[in-house]
């Protein structure tokens, strides 16, 4: 056991898995010698060799459909997009091929591949360097889309996305990449060492993609968050002094729709959050089901916590983030019935 | 209303030019000034020649086949006769097996059709070139992959009219097939992305230390798309050990292949800019097409990399069943194309070798019509389109993933419940 921040979990996650097997192969832009952007990939060129980890052309597209020929021969690509907002030149190919491959072949060709991508804003990092389109993933039939909000939960659903015999679109929080965020960008960062999820053992193990993990129990309100929300919504819910359960989804497809249902059933109240624009947000799909099977139970109606439906601006970037002020307002609202 | 500037009177009015072709409805076609080198001209360099020294190829064309039939040159591959009696056979076979299906699909008995007429010798041969168990990322008019390995007719069939023998289940668009045993690829109807999957599968064969190859498929009007570079740039950069093949039939539907860039450069040429060897080969001469892959596999297998080949050639019919080319080109263009017909021209070869007779050749064609008449026979006692869709509903639910997840077992349940439109 040791403790890690998240990229060093996810680090850990890509060493454990290319060990384990030697068809693991790790590319992307600045991913081999340098180790990424972010330095999640880091060592593994110098542990594993050239040709299991490598730096690719700036070309998402290629960088995703040689993943697809690679997987179909075989080969367990874990690929790296540097920033989610980049990942639009590959999305005909993960759209179109990746995702359809099992189907249209009728299971005679499978797509186990992880493509792995920072998301999400907090960094000052502008409309190229903060979206959330996950959105744009689960949508799509086919695909599974995995966040993690912890080191230990990183580590684990990594190891359990690259074993996945399906494709699976991995987005890291990059916010919360060297520690939990509250949301409250004007006091200092903390790191992940005080913090228990950064406890993680050195050898292998999974998470179960599909579950989600109530991170704090709670009578009166449920709360569904997941990436660097987890822990924005989990500091709001005690500043309000509110008992809410608040539950990491981890996954949004497949969906651990169990989880959410029995909680909303106890509490009756439920408030969903995330960084991405409201329009036809995961949050909608959400809001959707709480309604579609626990209408009965509600004593108030289902909120929402988003982005704004705008572009992600660079110097608003705290008045564009849903951060605890709009937290607080909702958590009051739905609340207040 | 957009405004031009008013600020520099003197200079000159900026034209936009939007290519045509030389022909269109009405207009007689005359390819007489086409720059056709003669049979046998085009050198053959050594393997392990550079990028730089390929550009005269990749402006010329490499010929066998002269106007007589006769072999000529140093890219005539001396095939034996055998094996030059199987390519015939199988390019009757494809265009028999062609006028089938396109006049099912005119019958109603199925939906879409794809002829690839006067395309025949680029699949069948480049397959009878390649190792089998070499890979290929195909397009749509590939089917001469698989007929030239031996895939049943009957199967293609199955799936043409996504009957109750599919292995597909019904789910693709006809003529989209997939065989991993046949090497061959599911087809995608996104033009251009199966080209830098074929790298991906040819780099995944070198990670491996492996000894088979890649082949990848695009038509020249899907060069256009961003897919095609990024397969050239994967494939230079890492050294890919595959072979990259477009198709240059002239016609992208209705867009001629000026559309595509064609009028400023060959296809072949642009592999010189990534710093691969390019060819540029007669597509209706099947011994050029079989010189232009061997030379190019043997590149790739001695870990020289990929090479480009760009096959001249001319699409003979329309585009698909849903395609009526009398709206965009003349009639008769298919016959006055310079470069004939890739099946009397290899026939003509086997008839000048002494390896082959007018009976002979009727009566392969008879035994060919036999073979996809009687595959059809079977085919069709599986059933055609109009009856399909109406049982088992609860398959297509299966294979979106490895397992069922909850919600689409719920769907699986109402689709069932419903029991279909």
């Amino acid at each position: 056991m040791a403790t890690m921040n998240m990229i060093q979990a996810l680090n850990s996650a890509h060493r454990v898995a290319m060990e384990r097997d030697p068809d693991v192969i790790v590319y992307g832009e600045d991913a081999g010698y340098f180790g990424g952007v972010f330095r999640v990939t880091e060592g593994l060129q110098k542990q594993f060799g050239k040709t299991r980890a490598f730096d690719a052309p700036i070309s998402e597209g290629g960088i995703v459909a040689t993943a697809v020929g690679m997987a179909a021969y075989g080969l367990k690509p874990v690929i790296e997009i540097q920033f989610a907002d980049y990942i639009y030149p590959g999305y005909d190919q993960i759209v179109s091929e990746v995702a359809k491959i099992r189907y249209r072949t009728a299971g005679e060709w499978g797509m186990p591949m992880v493509i792995r991508s920072p998301y999400g804003g907090g960094i000052f990092g502008g409309q190229t360097h903060s979206q959330s389109p996950e959105s744009l993933f689960t949508h799509i039939a086919g695909l599974k889309t995995v966040i993690p909000s912890s080191p230990y939960d990183a580590k684990g659903l990594l190891i359990a996305a690259i074993e996945d015999p399906d494709p699976v679109i991995f987005f890291e929080p990059k916010r919360i990449y060297n520690g939990p965020f509250d949301g409250h960008h004007d006091k200092p960062v903390k790191p992940w060492a005080k913090h228990p999820a950064s406890e993680v053992p050195d050898g292998h193990y999974t998470i179960p993609i599909g579950k989600a993990a109530v991170v704090r129990e709670g009578a009166d309100l449920t709360v569904l968050a997941y990436g660097t929300m987890v822990h924005v919504a989990l500091a709001a819910v005690e500043e309000n002094g509110i008992d809410a359960e608040v539950i990491d989804l981890r996954s949004l497809v497949p969906l651990d729709i169990e989880t959410i249902e029995e909680s909303v059933k106890k509490t009756g109240r439920c408030l969903v959050v995330h960084e991405a624009p409201r329009n036809t947000g995961f949050g909608a799909e959400l809001v959707a089901e709480v309604q579609e099977r626990c209408f009965y139970h509600l004593e108030a109606p289902v909120e929402r916590v988003t982005g704004w439906d705008t572009p992600y601006p660079h110097a608003y970037e705290w008045a564009y983030f849903p951060g605890p002020k709009r937290l607080k307002k909702a958590l009051e609202k739905v609340m207040a019935d | 209303m957009a405004d031009k500037t008013a600020m520099k009177p003197n200079r000159p009015e900026l034209k936009l030019h939007v290519p045509e072709p030389r022909f269109r409805p009405g207009d007689t076609p005359d390819f007489s000034d086409l720059d056709i080198p003669a049979a046998g001209s085009a050198p053959k360099p050594d393997i392990g020649v550079s990028a730089a020294e390929t550009e005269p190829l990749t402006k010329g064309l490499v010929r066998v086949l002269d106007d007589n039939g006769k072999a000529v040159g140093p890219w005539d591959p001396k095939l034996d006769a055998d094996t030059l009696r199987k390519i015939l056979r199988d390019m009757v076979l494809q265009r028999i097996f062609d006028d089938r299906m396109y006049r099912a699909q005119r019958q109603g008995k199925t939906s879409f059709y794809m002829k690839g007429t006067g395309e025949e010798a680029i699949a069948i041969t480049t397959a009878t070139a390649l190792d089998r168990e070499d890979m290929n990322f195909p397009t749509y008019r590939q089917q001469g992959l698989l007929i030239a390995r031996g895939y049943p007719l009957f199967e293609m069939m199955c799936q043409i009219y996504s009957n109750k023998g599919d292995k597909l289940n019904g789910r693709q668009l006809p003529i989209m097939y997939s065989s991993k045993e046949h090497g061959f690829f599911t087809i995608s109807g996104n033009l251009g992305t199966q080209f830098p999957q074929a790298v991906g599968w040819a780099m995944a064969s070198a990670i491996k230390g492996d000894s088979r190859i890649a082949v990848g498929w695009i038509g020249d009007g899907a060069t256009a798309e961003g897919d095609f570079h990024s397969g050239m740039t994967f494939a230079a950069v890492y050294n890919a050990p595959a072979v990259l093949c477009i198709v240059n039939n002239q016609w992208a539907i209705s867009s001629f292949s000026g559309i595509a860039g064609a009028e400023k450069a060959t296809f072949a040429q642009r592999a010189v800019g990534y710093g691969l060897p390019g060819l540029r080969v007669d597509g209706n001469d099947a011994l050029a097409v079989y010189a232009a892959v061997r030379w190019a596999a043997d590149r790739a297998r001695s870990n020289l990399g990929s090479t480009l080949i760009e096959f001249f050639t001319y699409r003979a019919e329309g585009h698909s069943t849903s395609d009526d080319p009398t709206g965009y080109r003349p009639a008769g263009e298919a016959k006055a194309w310079p470069l004939g017909d890739p099946i009397e021209r290899l026939k003509q070869h086997l008839l000048l070798l002494g390896e082959w007779d007018e009976e002979r050749h009727e009566a392969m064609r008879a035994e060919c019509d036999a073979e996809v008449r009687a595959a059809q026979k079977e085919a069709e006692k599986l059933g055609v389109l109009p009856e399909q869709g109406k049982d088992n509903i609860e398959s297509m639910f299966d294979d979106v993933y490895a397992d069922v997840p909850w919600n689409l077992a719920e769907q699986r349940a109402q689709a069932v419940s419903e029991g279909g439109a």
